[in-house]
C-alpha cells in the first residue's frame, strides 16, 4: 500500500509565504511583516554567512578535519528567520543541524566543531547564548524547552523558548509528550519544525499521514505550515508564536516545509533514495536567491552590498578553517572531568591509575 | 527525636528541603492531591502549591525530560517514578541525557535532579511493581545511585540528594516504607555523606554486604547466625555509585570472607561488581570466594512466589555457611 501526502516541491494551500520564490512580496492576512531595507539586507547577510559556515565545514570533513558534520543547506531561512524572531531572553534548544540559529545567538562557528571534530561533546555554554547544546538523540530536547519554559512561568518571567526538530523527530515519544506537557501547562513554547522532507532516506510518508503542523490541533495548540524557504515568512510566523506564548497564550508548532538540499550528514548518500529532480525542483525555492531578487528588484541593494557580504563570507570560511585546524586536541585525562559536578571517589580512582599507566610510557 | 516510618521520614526530608529552597520542586504520577500511591509526598501540594508539587502527565520519560528542562531552569526537581518497573520509559532521558549532559556541556551545566524510585518486591504486587532495577544506572557514568534502609538514613539521605548538584537516582525499599524508627530531626550533624556507606552490625567471621530492602535481612541473619556462634559483620552500602570501597575492602580484609545480598538477579547484578573489586583488592586475606544471594535469572515471579525469588534469612544464612564450607 502507498500512502500518498504532500510532499516535494509543490506548495501546498495552508503555506504562510511573504516572498515568493521569484522574490514577488505577497500579503497574507494573518502574517505580515514590515521590515525597514537594513533589516532585509541583515537577513541577507545572515544566510550567506551561515551557508558559507556550512559550506566550508562540509569541506573541512571531505579534507578529514571532522568527522562528521551536518549539512544545514537549503534550511537557511527556517532558522534565520526564526532565530532572529528571539530575544534575548528566550531560550532555543537546537537539533545538531541549527547552525544558523547557533549564528543568531552569537555562538562562535569554531564552537560548533568541536563535536564533530571529535575534541568535545558541545562546546559552548548555553547560559551564555541561551542557546542549548546540540542534541543528537532525536526529539529529547523537545522536553528539556518544555520543562524549561515551566520554569520561565513560575519564575514570572517574559520569556519564550522554541525546540527544533526535524520532520522524522515528530514520530518520537518525546516529541509526542512535549506536547501534551506543553498542552497541559500552557507553556511558553514553540515548537519549530523544520520539515525538510526526508529523515535520512524515509520521506515524510514514513511518519505522516497527515500534514505535520495538523498534528497540533489533536494536542490543543494552533499549528502553522509556513514556507521555510521564505526567511520574511519564517520570521513573521515565529515572532507572533513567541509574542502568545510570552503573553501567557500557550503553545504553537510551527511546520517549516523546506528542504534538505545535501545529504543527511556527510555521512550519507541521498542519491540511494531521491531522484535527483526533486532537488532540481527545490533549487528554484532557494532560501537566498528569492532575497536577493527582492533587494535587486526594489533597488535596496546595490552590487557594492552583494559583493561585501561575498567578501565577508570569504573571509568567514577561512578564519574559521584557520581556526579549525588550530583546535587543540583534548588531553587523555580530560575525559574524567565534569562527569560529575561534585567530587566522585570513582572517577578520581579511575583518574589516578590512567594517569600512572600513562606516564609508565614517559622517560 | 521523632517516631517516623521511612515513607513520613522522607517526606518529612522533602518538606525540610522545601522550606530551605524556593527551587527545590516535586514532581510525579499522583505526587499532589493523593500523595503519590505510598503517601511519600502526603500533602506537600497542600502546603507548597501547585506549582511546586506537581502531578505530570502520565508519562515517565516526560517527567524526566522536562523536569531537566526545570533544572537547565535553576529549578531542583524531584521526580517520583511510580514504581520501578516503570522507570523503563524514563530510561532514555536518564541515560542519554540526564547523566550525559553535564560532561557534554563541560561543566557549565549541572543537572541536580533527584529520582525517587519506590524499589524491589515483597508486597504481593502485579507485574512489574516489585523490581530492583539499581544495576542499570549503576552502570550508567554520570550517576549517583544511592538506597536508603531505614527512617533516619532516608530522612537524612533525601536532602543530601536534593542538595548534591549531580543527578541522583534514590531507591527506596518500598516493603520496608512503614517500618518505623527516631529519628533526629532536629539537626544534620549525626548525617553520615551521601556517598558513605555504614557498618550496621560489627562483626568478625564474615561480611554480609547489602543494601535497601535486603539490611533489615541481613540484620535478622546476623542474629540468627549468632545462635550459631558467628560474628556477622553488616554492611549498608547506601551509595552504590559511588561505591564506599574503603568500607568494604576493610572490612573483607578483617573477616576474610563476604556475601553480597541483593534483590535483583545474582546475573550480571550490583553483586558481581563487589565480587570483583573485592577478589582484586583483598584477594589475599580471602578465606572463601564472594558469594552472591539474590534474584534468579527469570522474570520477578508472579507474588504467589516471590517468597522463593527473594532472598530471605535461610537463604541468606544458607550462604554464610557455604562461606565457611571453604
Amino acid at each position: 500500500m502507498t500512502l500518498e501526502a504532500p510532499r516535494g516541491a509543490e506548495a501546498p494551500p495552508e503555506l504562510v509565504q511573504l516572498l515568493t520564490p521569484e522574490g514577488e512580496r505577497v500579503e497574507h492576512p494573518d502574517y505580515d511583516i514590515d521590515l525597514k531595507p537594513e533589516e532585509i539586507r541583515s537577513l541577507y547577510r545572515d544566510l550567506v554567512l551561515v551557508r558559507r559556515i556550512d559550506l566550508e565545514a562540509v569541506a573541512l570533513q571531505r579534507q578529514g578535519e571532522l568527522g562528521i558534520w551536518a549539512s544545514l543547506l537549503g534550511q537557511e531561512a527556517a532558522q534565520i528567520g526564526s532565530g532572529r524572531a528571539l530575544t534575548d531572553a528566550d531560550m532555543a534548544f537546537p537539533t545538531y543541524r541549527e547552525h544558523g540559529v547557533a549564528w543568531c545567538r552569537d555562538v562562535d562557528p569554531v564552537k560548533l566543531l568541536g563535536l564533530f571534530r571529535g575534541v568535545n561533546h558541545g562546546g559552548w555554554d548555553p547560559k551564555e547564548h541561551n542557546f542549548h547544546l546540540y542534541t543528537i538523540v532525536i526529539g529529547s530536547q523537545t522536553l528539556h524547552a518544555v520543562g524549561y519554559a515551566m520554569g520561565i512561568q513560575r519564575d514570572d518571567a517574559t520569556a519564550a523558548t522554541i525546540a527544533y526538530f526535524g520532520d522524522g523527530a515528530t514520530s518520537q515519544g518525546d516529541v509526542n509528550e512535549s506536547f501534551i506537557w506543553a498542552s497541559v501547562f500552557n507553556a511558553p513554547i514553540v515548537f519549530f519544525c523544520q520539515n525538510n522532507q526526508w529523515a535520512i532516506s524515509e520521506p515524510l510518508e514514513k511518519q505522516s499521514r497527515i500534514p505535520l503542523y495538523r498534528r497540533a490541533s489533536g494536542f490543543g495548540f494552533p499549528g502553522i505550515r509556513v514556507d521555510g524557504n521564505d526567511v520574511f515568512a519564517c520570521l513573521a510566523v515565529t515572532r507572533k508564536a513567541l509574542a502568545d506564548a510570552r503573553s501567557g497564550q500557550g503553545p504553537t508548532m510551527i511546520e517549516a516545509f523546506t528542504y534538505r538540499m545535501g545529504a543527511h550528514t556527510t555521512t550519507d548518500d541521498p542519491t540511494r533514495y531521491r531522484v535527483a529532480s526533486e532537488l532540481e525542483a527545490w533549487k528554484l525555492k532557494d532560501p537566498i536567491e528569492r532575497v536577493k531578487a527582492y533587494l535587486f528588484k526594489n533597488e535596496l541593494a546595490d552590487q557594492a552590498f552583494f559583493d561585501t557580504v561575498e567578501g565577508e563570507a570569504d573571509q568567514l570560511g577561512a578564519d574559521l578553517r584557520r581556526r579549525c585546524l588550530a583546535m587543540p586536541d583534548p588531553r587523555p585525562l580530560d575525559m574524567f572531568d565534569h562527569v560529575y559536578a561534585e567530587p566522585h571517589a570513582l572517577i578520581d580512582e579511575e583518574r589516578a591509575q590512567y594517569a600512572a599507566y600513562l606516564e609508565g610510557f614517559e622517560s | 527525636m521523632s517516631v517516623l516510618s521511612l515513607s513520613k521520614a522522607l517526606n518529612e526530608g522533602m518538606r525540610k528541603a522545601m522550606e530551605d529552597d524556593s527551587k527545590v520542586l516535586i514532581m510525579g504520577e499522583d505526587v499532589g492531591k493523593l500523595g503519590g500511591v505510598f503517601r511519600v509526598t502526603d500533602g506537600l501540594q497542600k502546603d507548597f502549591g501547585e506549582d511546586r508539587v506537581i502531578d505530570t502527565p502520565l508519562a515517565e520519560s516526560g517527567i524526566i525530560g522536562t523536569a531537566i528542562g526545570l533544572a537547565l531552569r535553576g529549578y531542583r526537581p524531584v521526580c517520583e517514578i511510580q514504581f520501578d518497573g516503570f522507570v523503563f520509559p524514563a530510561a532514555d532521558q536518564i541515560i542519554t541525557q540526564l547523566a550525559k549532559m553535564p560532561m557534554r556541556s563541560l561543566g557549565a551545566i549541572k543537572l541536580p535532579v533527584v529520582v525517587r524510585i519506590p524499589c524491589g518486591g515483597g508486597i504481593g504486587a502485579v507485574e512489574h511493581h516489585s523490581e530492583s532495577p539499581e544495576a542499570y544506572f549503576t552502570h550508567t557514568a554520570g550517576l549517583r545511585v544511592v538506597a536508603c534502609s531505614n527512617p533516619a538514613d532516608a530522612y537524612a539521605m533525601i536532602q543530601q540528594a536534593i542538595h548534591s548538584d549531580d543527578p541522583v537516582i534514590f531507591f527506596e525499599p518500598k516493603r520496608r516504607y512503614w517500618e518505623k524508627a527516631e529519628v533526629d530531626t532536629s539537626s544534620a550533624d549525626w548525617w553520615t555523606p551521601l556517598d558513605r556507606g555504614r557498618a550496621v552490625r560489627p562483626g568478625t567471621d564474615v561480611t554480609l554486604i547489602a543494601y535497601g530492602p535486603m539490611v533489615k535481612t541481613c540484620l535478622e541473619a546476623a542474629t540468627a547466625a549468632e545462635e550459631d556462634g558467628r560474628s556477622v559483620e553488616v554492611l549498608d552500602l547506601r551509595s552504590l555509585n559511588p561505591l564506599d570501597t574503603p568500607l568494604v575492602m576493610d572490612s573483607v580484609r578483617r573477616t576474610g570472607r563476604a556475601v553480597v545480598v541483593h534483590e535483583a538477579p545474582v546475573n550480571s547484578g550490583f553483586g558481581a561488581e563487589l565480587a570483583a573489586r573485592i577478589t582484586e583488592q583483598c584477594f589475599y586475606h580471602l578465606e572463601s570466594p564472594v558469594l552472591r544471594v539474590g534474584g534468579f535469572s527469570t522474570p520477578y515471579p508472579p507474588s504467589k512466589l516471590e517468597e522463593h525469588y527473594l532472598p530471605d534469612l535461610d537463604r541468606v544464612l544458607d550462604a554464610v555457611d557455604r562461606a565457611f564450607g571453604y
